[in-house]
């Protein structure tokens, strides 16, 4: 006993004082892309060719970057000569709405809107998830879960992870869904009682991720259920899921 | 037929199919018993679109890797299992992906529930989780049937067992949910997207699969990285390995009930993890390495930024495990519940921490050394008991010496110049072959690259350790309590879509 309380007394209280203070994010932190269309050379397309996953595409404006299917690689960074496109450190992703995932940086992004007044009524001060991963790779999973470790204590926040479904107001789901898991995600998800929410973390939640090609999988969890919360990253920094969720809950009072 | 009928490689080192001749099956088969008989290890065993069966054994005692390839004239073969039972997963595989039936096979079920490879658009899909699984019939006897969708997050996988009271007669585990067909995208590449489902085969073990991925590449495109990529290629794979081996000694903690180290190692896991962050920009060590070298070097003003944050991470670490190992309560929890014996292991082919904790040497950094560990000498960490204890006791242990390497490391790699980014590789040489292991924190990796006639990837094989060792999880449940699985379970912690690819 006397072991455990002088490595509790050395170690010290380490929950993070986020959101009062933001954590140190690395440098080399990639967050929400900045996109200068005025540095674009006419008729360049190259950073779309580069794209692994199409997310560029170019209209009046110029390029236009899809965080639903970016996979955060640099190959669009490295392949624009005039470094029109850079990421930032910005990790405010979240988004309630598919379209508002595609960013031209000229416009503000539009970021993750609070639930609906009666949805946060019931939900806004207590909300149990239950995650389902179908065909994740097991990175966002561990992201989501380091949520639930004493740095970030994501109970604090009233939100929770809980075993079942009928116990959940909603469902997290990681991966593009393959084929093997959709009736299991159906039924989960029926399971949860209404009224109830989904949040889709990652690319392939959001449409496929590096799978987006694959026909074992179905493209994202749009596909099959109704998504209120889109968290892209490959994967999401923590940080970015849980500012993705308190924006969801109304809890992140900052003007933009 | 000895093993010496089998052809001889190196890890990572290309070799021209046209020197491979193919074994007649019966040779290929004789060949196969003979070297695992001797004491080799079926590290491989695969099949390719043209009924060509290829296997891959490691003498990890004799430090020597070994191919041999035959050619069917018909989807059927006299299956290896019986004689063989690490080959049973990899029989049901081929059998799965190309129809091929390994005939006397005792166990013959789906792998990942898909339509085969050769066509089949006309069958129905299979349902996953559905087959005929083993049963104990009995009066008292009952059946608790698991998943996909589990209490916790955590990947799908059904899992039954058959018990008589709270004691498991047998374990039998259906995985599969998780495949999104990460081989089959790999084939006709290297395509753009392919260095990232390389990285995502198993998203916890990036630069393990990446590494054995990038060292493909570069054996068959004949380009060496230099000694300080590798060097840096050794950082990134050894704080993987010690951020989750403090990940699963806090989990272990967790499921015991002893709660100040599971606590303490939740947080410290994303203090190892954001050190690879620091220097990639993603915790998991996304965008890190390339084919030909580094994505992100590490210069001496970040490796002068890195070293007191790895010292605190190792002194906080060490004071949070030695909680664990003094108390009592927890330790006989560790020590009583799930055993496996050498004898098992052996039989099955268990590779990485559940091996050595059954006191078996192998460790690919030490046995089949590649890059830094050709110079920087691995001594593999063994224990005796085969148990919970043994599993953690090896993690610990480890985490010794990945703090070993890392302190040397980062030291040596800040007194020397950064490299340039490494340009686009040269094309791949065609109808070649080409064997990468990596010794992940879970054990083995192997990725088999074989390209055709125009350099491009025929087939691409990748044995994740969880393929070799979830049967592992099922054997050392017998005569365990239902209780006591998730403790037997995170002991393992075995990877599903590195599983199901």
């Amino acid at each position: 006993m006397m072991h455990i309380l002088l490595s509790r007394w050395r170690q010290g209280h380490r929950t993070l004082p986020y959101p009062k203070e933001l954590p140190s994010l690395p440098a080399r932190f990639q967050g929400l892309p900045r996109i200068e269309a005025a540095k674009c050379p006419e008729a360049c397309r190259l950073c779309a060719e580069a794209c692994p996953v199409a997310a560029i595409g170019f209209g009046p404006g110029g390029p236009s970057l899809d965080l639903g299917r970016c996979v955060f690689c640099p190959a669009c960074v490295e392949a624009c000569p005039e470094g029109a496109i850079a990421f930032t450190g910005d990790h405010r992703l979240a988004t309630t709405s598919r379209e508002a995932l595609v960013t031209t940086g000229a416009d503000r992004y539009a970021r993750a809107e609070a639930l609906g007044a009666e949805l946060k009524r019931v939900l806004g001060r207590s909300l149990k998830l239950r995650v389902v991963s179908a065909g994740g790779c097991n990175g966002c999973e561990v992201d989501v879960n380091v949520l639930g470790t004493l740095a970030w204590d994501l109970g604090r926040f009233g939100i929770q992870y809980v075993a079942s479904p009928r116990h959940a107001d909603g469902l997290l789901v990681t991966g593009p869904v393959t084929r093997n898991m959709e009736l299991a995600l159906r039924k989960t998800y029926d399971a949860v009682p209404g009224p109830k929410i989904v949040i889709a973390v990652g690319a392939c939640a959001i449409q496929g991720g590096p799978y987006c090609h694959r026909e074992e999988q179905l493209g994202g969890v749009g596909s099959v259920l109704p998504v209120d919360l889109y968290i892209p990253g490959c994967p999401p920094h923590p940080l970015t899921i849980l500012d993705g969720l308190l924006r969801l809950l109304g809890k992140l009072n900052e003007p933009r | 037929m000895t093993r010496r009928a089998l052809k001889a490689v190196k890890n990572g080192q290309p070799l021209a199919l046209a020197e491979l001749a193919p074994l007649s099956v019966a040779d290929f088969r004789d060949a196969i018993l003979a070297a695992v008989h001797e004491g080799d290890r079926l590290a491989c065993l695969c099949a390719d679109g043209q009924l060509r069966l290829f296997a891959v054994l490691a003498d990890d005692a004799g430090k020597t890797l070994r191919v041999a390839c035959t050619q069917l004239d018909q989807p059927r073969y006299p299956a290896l299992t019986p004689a063989c039972p690490q080959a049973h997963l990899f029989e049901r595989e081929l059998a799965e992906q190309y129809g091929i039936v390994p005939e006397g096979h005792p166990w013959l079920k789906p792998v990942r529930y898909h339509r085969p490879w050769t066509g089949g658009e006309s069958q129905p899909l299979p349902l996953p989780g559905v087959m005929d699984f083993y049963r104990v019939e009995g009066d008292e006897v009952h059946e608790v049937a698991v998943g996909p969708v589990h209490a916790g997050v955590i990947e799908p996988g059904h899992f039954r067992f058959q018990c008589h009271g709270e004691t498991v007669f047998h374990l039998e585990i259906a995985l599969g949910y998780q495949h999104r067909g990460v081989e089959q995208a790999l084939e006709g590449g290297p395509h753009p997207l392919s260095l990232k489902q390389a990285e995502t085969a198993a998203g916890d073990t990036s630069i393990a699969h990446v590494w054995a991925y990038c060292r493909n590449l570069e054996g068959l495109a004949g380009v060496p990285v230099s000694a300080r990529a590798d060097r840096v290629r050794g950082v990134a794979l050894e704080l993987e390995r010690a951020a989750n081996h403090v990940g699963d000694l806090g989990a272990l903690s967790g499921d015991v009930g002893f709660l100040p180290t599971a606590s303490f190692c939740g947080r410290l896991r994303g203090d190892w993890l954001n050190l690879s962050a620091e220097v990639c920009g993603s915790r998991l060590g996304r965008n890190w390495l390339r084919p030909g070298g580094l994505q992100h070097d590490v210069d001496h003003a970040l490796a002068q930024r890195l070293l007191p944050r790895l010292e605190k991470a190792w002194a906080e670490t060490q004071d949070a495990l030695e909680l664990l190992w003094g108390a009592a309560s927890a330790m006989i929890r560790f020590e009583v519940a799930g055993h496996l014996t050498p004898v098992q292991a052996r039989e099955i082919g268990l590779v990485g921490v559940p091996a050595r904790a059954c006191g078996i040497s192998l460790d690919v950094r030490h046995d089949h050394p590649f890059g830094p560990y050709r110079d920087h000498a691995v001594v593999p960490v063994l224990a005796e008991s085969g148990n919970v204890h043994s599993r953690a006791w090896v993690r610990w242990r480890e985490l010794s010496e990945s703090h070993r390497y890392l302190a040397s490391a980062l030291t040596d790699l800040g007194h020397k110049p950064c490299e340039p980014r490494p340009g686009p590789l040269p094309g791949l040489a065609a109808d070649s072959l080409c064997v990468s292991l990596v010794e992940g924190w879970r054990g083995e990796v192997l990725h088999l690259a074989l390209t055709d006639a125009e350099g491009r990837f025929a087939r691409y094989k990748i044995v994740d350790p969880s393929f070799h060792n979830w049967f592992g999880l099922a054997l050392a449940l017998r005569g365990e309590q239902i209780s006591d699985f998730p403790l037997c379970n995170k002991s393992f912690n075995l990877s599903y879509c590195g599983h199901d690819l």
